[in-house]
């Protein structure tokens, strides 16, 4: 089987503004969203309390919220259902830093009128935690992003490498629009998969960066854009099967995950299609925007095999050190 | 204070380490450096990690880990805590600072103590501390203790006359001079056993205890004794210890959760093997068998390092297939490509493999990169997601690179049409 019979070159470089201004309008919507509505961001962050209950039977919510209420730390909390009926999630912003006392416990004590019940996960993080975590979670973006750049830059070149990480913002803001818009939980294993998603999307577009560069050495002679157009066609067949493969797992995972990892699965729902969706008709027009010179990278690769050319030769005259 | 005495206390100053003094007529400021400040802080830490550590290892549960985390925190991951009484205990243990004081109650004032104020305490050298049971009953005791639990050596729950729980101390041959000096001295008077700020009992001092052995009695049930007794023998903490993050899963959470994530993972698996073998005819066939011994790998690999199959590590687990996948079809398109340029089957592979390469390893490491980020940046189960990601990514560049040529090397010259074989219409 063949999902795209046999090579046609497409000319994506013609439609590149029409593929931008999309972009633009994404990006657009997605700063304007973060900044009015902004992030839900979960007890990881910001400090609180997460107690998951099942009840035996269905949960008595509206009996639940009435009960907290009568108690000093819990008062205020918000009671939701959590994937089925007979769960709920007790999410509360107070946080206990004295080991002596555990909020399960609070919970369990006033609860117990309610229903039987068993209280299946306590998590807290104290307001202190949160903002911590809140800068190592955008310091390590911030790595990921340099480390990235310098691989890049070494490998291809710094327009490649500046190309890639403008590709990655894209796809971050998109993302971080996408849950804004669908007021999503953003936890630490959304995180986790934002970075996953960043690994991804970089992948794909160093498969068509990689083809490019093939390009650049094997088509002497042509302009950027056709053979960036040759590489964008030859990998496209590539990238929409990977990309599909893992988006079908990471569909399985969104649909039958359960609630649990629910943030994870929807950044990654979401990510990969617009990852793709950059690797391909993203990043490499913005090689081009960025003045990548086809003429000096060829120069630069010449003088280099040059320089190669003559240690070969210098070793041979004066014959092998080893 | 003469000229003499000044000079003895300036001694006894300058031995005190990571400090600074100055003179001030009669009055000595002494200071901390502040790399003085620094040292005590991480001593205390680290202080803190041990004695916590050595405490949840005589609890008694499977494998409690303990490990400094960050500057001034500690982290402690209790696995196979049951039910929620063994919680509250193996709580209490981590914040019971255990500081023992053997202290002289001031038999001067201890009568007026009812109408002490902690100011006046204070001006008397004294501190003004409660009875452990009774709230309202307070004692008078000198500042400056006779004994700390440092110098214990050991500690070991008994029995009294009234069958009742009781923990007896050894003391190191240093405290037992000092102890034994100090009731040879004190016969008459009382003796204060102060634990966490608490007064235990004071009882009076009949006679010179040598042997350097003590007891502590209370209203002690036989658990908070054993515990009480892990404490002390642990030693004191340094400084108290607040909880900051408390993440606790249910063991029926747990098993729900990754039977949910098991379902997604096989599911997952199965339609890419399906289609894998759908699309590419026998070539994806090969693909699969790489990525089954990927998958088996990984969970080799997992099951080296001892990591639990938590949630996180199970989406890693389900991510680095997609990922494996990927080299496949790099390398198959390649082929594909070239087959459809007219070359021979055993030319394509030999370039297909060559060329797939480049893009392989770049595309790879680049995500590496972001895993290695995730490791050093993550808490616990994102470092596991990340190991998995990281052992993911290196098993399918094995698998799909070497294992996979292997294989068609050796079965190169039973291929008869490449262009069917690699899914290709003729």
């Amino acid at each position: 089987m063949e999902l795209i019979g046999k090579l046609k070159i497409y000319r994506f470089m013609a439609k590149s503004k029409l593929f931008a201004s999309i972009s633009l309008l994404l990006i657009i919507s997605s700063i304007y969203l973060l900044a009015t509505k902004g992030l839900n961001f979960g007890i990881d962050f910001v400090g609180g309390t997460i107690i998951q209950i099942k009840y035996v039977g269905e949960a008595p919510i509206n009996k639940i919220r009435d009960l907290i209420e009568t108690n000093e730390i819990l008062a205020g909390g918000s009671v939701t259902e959590f994937g089925s009926s007979d769960e709920v999630v007790i999410r509360i912003r107070n946080s206990v830093s004295d080991l002596k006392n555990d909020l399960g416990d609070t919970v369990r004590e006033t609860l117990k009128n309610s229903g039987e019940f068993e209280i299946r996960r306590v998590d807290m993080v104290g307001a202190k935690v949160g903002s911590e975590l809140r800068e190592k979670g955008i310091s390590s973006l911030l790595l990921v992003f340099i480390g990235i750049l310098i691989y890049v830059s070494i490998r291809f070149e710094w327009r490649f490498a500046l190309a890639s990480i403008i590709a990655l913002f894209h796809d971050l803001i998109i993302a971080l629009g996408f849950l804004s818009f669908f007021s999503v939980e953003v936890n630490l294993d959304a995180l986790a998969a934002m970075l996953t998603l960043l690994g991804y999307s970089i992948n794909d577009t160093i498969i068509v960066f990689d083809r490019i560069r093939e390009g650049l050495v094997k088509y002497k002679g042509l302009a950027l854009a056709p053979i960036v157009d040759e590489a964008v066609s030859r990998t496209i067949s590539r990238t929409t099967l990977t990309s599909l493969l893992t988006w079908f797992v990471v569909a399985t995972l969104f649909f039958f995950g359960g609630e649990i990892i629910y943030g994870f699965s929807f950044v990654l729902f979401i990510g990969i299609i617009v990852g793709t969706y950059s690797s391909i008709f993203i990043a490499s027009p913005i090689v081009i925007w960025l003045k990548f010179s086809v003429e000096g990278y060829r120069r630069a690769l010449a003088e280099k095999e040059k320089r190669e050319k003559e240690q070969q030769e210098m070793r041979e005259m004066y014959g092998s050190p080893l | 204070m003469d000229k003499d005495d000044r000079e003895k206390i300036e001694k006894h100053l300058r031995k005190i380490e990571f400090s600074s003094f100055i003179q001030d007529g009669d009055t000595f400021h002494v200071k901390l450096t502040e790399e003085g400040k620094l040292t005590l802080k991480t001593q205390a830490v680290e202080q803190a990690v041990e004695t916590i550590r050595n405490r949840l290892d005589q609890f008694g549960l499977s494998e409690p880990t303990v490990a400094k985390s960050g500057e001034d925190k500690i982290l402690v991951e209790l696995p196979g805590v049951k039910n929620q009484a063994d919680e509250q205990r193996a709580r209490d243990l981590i914040a019971k600072s255990a500081q023992l004081f053997l202290m002289a109650v001031d038999e001067v004032h201890q009568q007026k103590v009812s109408v002490t104020s902690e100011v006046q305490a204070k001006a008397w050298g004294d501190l003004l501390l409660p009875d452990a049971d009774d709230q309202n009953i307070k004692y008078l005791v000198r500042e400056i203790p006779i004994l700390e639990g440092s110098r214990l050596t050991g500690a070991n729950v008994g029995f009294n006359d009234m069958q009742q729980p009781v923990i007896s101390f050894q003391l190191d041959s240093i405290g037992a001079e000092i102890f034994g000096n100090f009731t040879g001295k004190n016969v008459g008077n009382h003796l204060a056993i102060v634990l966490d700020g608490r007064v235990f009992s004071a009882p009076v001092i009949n006679e010179r205890i040598g042997g350097g052995s003590g007891q502590i009695s209370g209203n002690f049930q036989l658990s908070e004794a054993q515990d009480l007794a892990i404490a002390l023998r642990s030693g004191a903490l340094l400084a108290p210890v607040n909880l900051l993050e408390k993440r606790s899963i249910g063991p029926s959470l747990g098993a729900d959760s990754i039977k949910h994530a098991l379902i997604a993972l096989i599911s997952g698996f199965i339609i890419v093997v399906i289609f894998m073998n759908f699309y590419y005819g026998r070539a994806g066939t090969i693909s699969n068998i790489a990525l089954i011994s990927n998958t088996f790998i990984i969970l080799t690999v997992m099951s080296i390092f001892g990591a639990t199959l938590t949630l996180p590590g199970m989406a890693g687990i389900v991510l680095t297939i997609g990922m494996a996948v990927d080299a496949n079809v790099i390398i198959n398109e390649r082929i594909r490509e070239l087959l459809q340029e007219g070359k021979t089957l055993t030319k394509a592979i030999e370039d297909g493999y060559e060329r797939a390469m480049t893009a392989i390893i770049d595309s790879n490491f680049t995500t590496i990169i972001a895993a290695v980020v995730l490791y050093v940046y993550g808490n616990g189960p994102i470092k596991g997601f990340a190991i998995t990601l990281t052992v993911g990514i290196l098993a399918s560049m094995l698998t799909a690179i070497l294992g996979t040529r292997g294989f068609y090397e050796a079965i190169l010259h039973n291929i008869k049409d490449g262009k069917k074989y690699f899914g290709l219409k003729g």
